[in-house]
């Protein structure tokens, strides 16, 4: 039954294909017009809600992230350079992270050309913590900047992750009165911990 | 109305336009400003007219080798631990959804934006059958707690006031009806929302794009609902129309440069996620939709039309759409693309869905893959004439019209002449509450003493020498 579907699906679609068959484009490498990747890239980060510091070492950082978030009692950190008090390794269902005031992951790579972060399930174990956590810190090496979203194509592999996300920022929506909100599901804040 | 069946887009509009003098002018400019922006962002990328050229042809490319494609997608979708369903139609894309939450007992489904399950109606489908399914995009949520469809690819809840949104909380949430702040709506939708993800037994999405060469799908968010949807129940059941594949992971430079830039004039959406096979510790149902998507491939005239990365840049741009307001059209997919997209589906009840256009052409320049919406909308007036949709009075109206915009040297005597027919043309014609629901609250335009074109074919002549020292 469910094999005879896909026949008809596709036998259908094979009946009806127009009779020129366009062939797959050239496509150029086009001009680079971002040459200050850190600096483009901090400004777009910016421009998208989020925030950057630039945390001297991970001692820094530990003190930065207690002072921008005196208030968070949940702190859930999946790299090695911060602490928090939520062992991502033992969460067994997603649910668990419905109380993380602050997540922190370590993002493969930057986009100068509108600030993205990538993001793996490898970076964040669990994927949910992505989005559950109240607020984002992303820590990015400043060496791990590409230029724009060709270049970033090139550097994601799919085939390997089974969840891949480009993230822009703090969650968003301008869906009442056309008016920007953040925070509108996922997370609130986004801060970009360059180290 | 005569056919209960058939939209009355005209009067659908004219009761958006004579509502107050509130909704109307704060859509028109929201929308526009949304116009603007694009138009900031496209210039910005000095390739964009390029990109636009290849976009189109990527997709053209890709929709003539569509069951290559599809088969290689599904391919590569199973070996990454997915489970592929394939649906002739609405009927069987509902019934997998179902035949999926039954096998696990799924009573609460929470869902993203999908414009797929709603031209299958899913969620009335879902809700009939006692499964709690709920909208996790605000705009979304705000029309499926009025009971309404969404006005807009993109911004569901456009032709809403905040005030509209506060009243409709109080009643449905509990808010005070007297705070319209979006902060503070959007912050009380936020809490609402939140328990909702935690009880759903599955998460609900569409796809933007679907890669064939990894089997992946990629669904574009600013709220980052879908990947809530995806990451925290632990069943994700996507939707997918076969026309969004891609065929390389490196197409995506390309579209995801053009979608949001087109859509909101933002360089991309807050989240772009790329879902290839399962996440760990879940499960993903991918249902492959053909729709009347393979009966549209078919159409010689039309089939272009499923290159639509649905960015609804046409409808912001529009001058019918922005002052109709998207219910007016009373379809799935409204503003231009919907008025070529939405007679696919149902010729007689939108037979006048392509009169509801000014043919200006704008949609057409906005485009992102190159779609001739203007030239399409007018191909369809002359299947809808063909097919004697229209009541017979404006049938008549229409064809003199349609003589005339098939002809370009009537076109051009009949727009010089008309400065001077507007001049001592009746004011109740021009007024006429069922002829012409624009005209009210309108001034008349004043006409220029000249056409553009009589003013350019003079400009030429007189600058000729000037011209062709340049060239």
């Amino acid at each position: 039954m469910e094999n005879n579907t896909r026949n008809h699906v596709l036998a259908a679609v094979e009946s009806q294909l127009p009779l020129n068959r366009i062939a797959y484009p050239a496509i150029p490498a086009f001009p680079k017009t971002v040459t200050d990747l850190l600096t483009a890239f901090e400004q777009r980060v910016a421009d998208a809600g989020g925030e950057i510091f630039r945390p001297a070492d991970a001692v820094a950082a530990q003190a930065l992230l207690a002072s921008q978030f005196p208030g968070a009692s949940v702190i859930c950190s999946v790299t090695p350079e911060i602490k928090g008090n939520r062992d991502i390794h033992a969460v067994q269902n997603p649910h668990e992270l419905a109380d993380v005031d602050v997540a922190v992951i370590r993002a493969r790579f930057g986009v100068a050309e509108n600030g993205m972060v990538w993001l793996t399930q490898e970076d964040l174990e669990v994927n949910a913590l992505g989005f559950l956590s109240q607020h984002l810190v992303i820590l990015l090496s400043p060496q791990s900047i590409v230029c724009d979203m060709y270049d970033a194509y090139l550097r994601v592999h799919l085939e390997d992750t089974a969840y891949g996300c480009f993230m822009m920022g703090p969650s968003a929506t301008a869906d009442i009165g056309a008016v920007l909100v953040h925070g509108a599901q996922g997370a609130r804040s986004l801060s970009v911990y360059l180290l | 109305m005569g056919d209960e069946k058939k939209v009355d887009v005209a009067a659908n509009a004219a009761a958006f336009l004579e509502q107050d003098e509130v909704h109307e002018p704060m859509h028109d400019k929201n929308l526009w400003a949304a116009r603007m922006h694009r138009d900031a962002a496209a210039r910005a990328v000095p390739e964009w007219e390029e990109l636009r050229k290849i976009a189109s042809q990527i997709k053209e490319h890709t929709l003539t080798h569509l069951p290559d494609y599809l088969r290689e997608f599904e391919n590569n979708a199973l070996k990454r631990g997915a489970k592929v369903y394939w649906a002739r139609d609405a009927a069987e894309h509902n019934q997998h959804v179902w035949d999926i939450l039954q096998e696990k007992n799924i009573r609460a489904v929470i869902k993203s934006k999908s414009m797929l399950q709603e031209e299958c109606g899913m969620t009335a489908f879902l809700e009939k059958r006692g499964i709690t399914v709920t909208e996790s995009d605000l705009g979304e949520r705000i029309q499926q707690l009025d009971d309404q469809p969404p006005s807009h690819i993109v911004m569901p809840a456009i032709h809403k006031t905040p005030e509209d949104v506060a009243q409709l909380f109080a009643r449905s949430i509990g808010t005070d009806p007297g705070n319209t702040d979006p902060h503070y709506l959007t912050e009380a939708m936020r809490n609402d929302a939140r328990k909702r993800f935690l009880e759903a037994g599955a998460g609900m999405t569409g796809a933007n794009f679907a890669i064939a060469e990894t089997g992946s799908f990629v669904v574009c968010t600013n709220e980052g609902n879908a990947d809530i949807g995806a990451a925290v129940p632990p069943v994700h059941i996507a939707s997918i129309g076969i026309e969004k594949l891609l065929p390389k992971v490196s197409d995506l430079g390309i579209f995801i440069r053009m979608l949001s830039r087109s859509a909101l004039g933002t360089l991309a959406t807050q989240y772009t996620s790329h879902f290839s096979g399962p996440r760990r510790g879940g499960e993903l149902h991918i249902i492959l939709t053909d729709n009347g998507r393979s009966r549209r491939l078919g159409m010689p005239d039309f089939w272009t039309s499923l290159k639509c990365i649905r960015c609804g840049a046409c409808m912001n741009t529009c001058p019918v759409y922005r002052r109709s307001g998207g219910l007016a059209y009373g379809a799935t997919y409204s503003g231009p693309i919907g008025i070529i997209l939405d007679p696919t589906f149902d010729e007689s009840r939108y037979s006048e869905l392509p009169y509801h256009s000014s043919l200006c052409g704008s949609c057409t320049e906005v485009c992102p893959v190159k779609i001739d919406i203007s030239d399409q909308i007018l191909k369809w007036r002359k299947v809808m004439a063909a097919k004697k949709y229209l009541p017979v009075s404006r049938r008549l109206a229409f064809g003199a019209a349609g003589r005339i915009f098939e002809h370009p040297q009537l076109f051009r005597s009949a727009e010089s002449m008309a400065s001077g027919a507007l001049r001592f043309t009746p004011h109740f014609l021009l007024y006429n509450k069922v002829l012409n629901p624009w005209g009210r609250h309108r001034e008349l335009p004043h006409f220029a003493g000249q056409t553009f074109r009589e003013w350019y074919l003079q400009y030429r002549a007189k600058n000729n020498d000037h011209g062709e020292q340049h060239t």
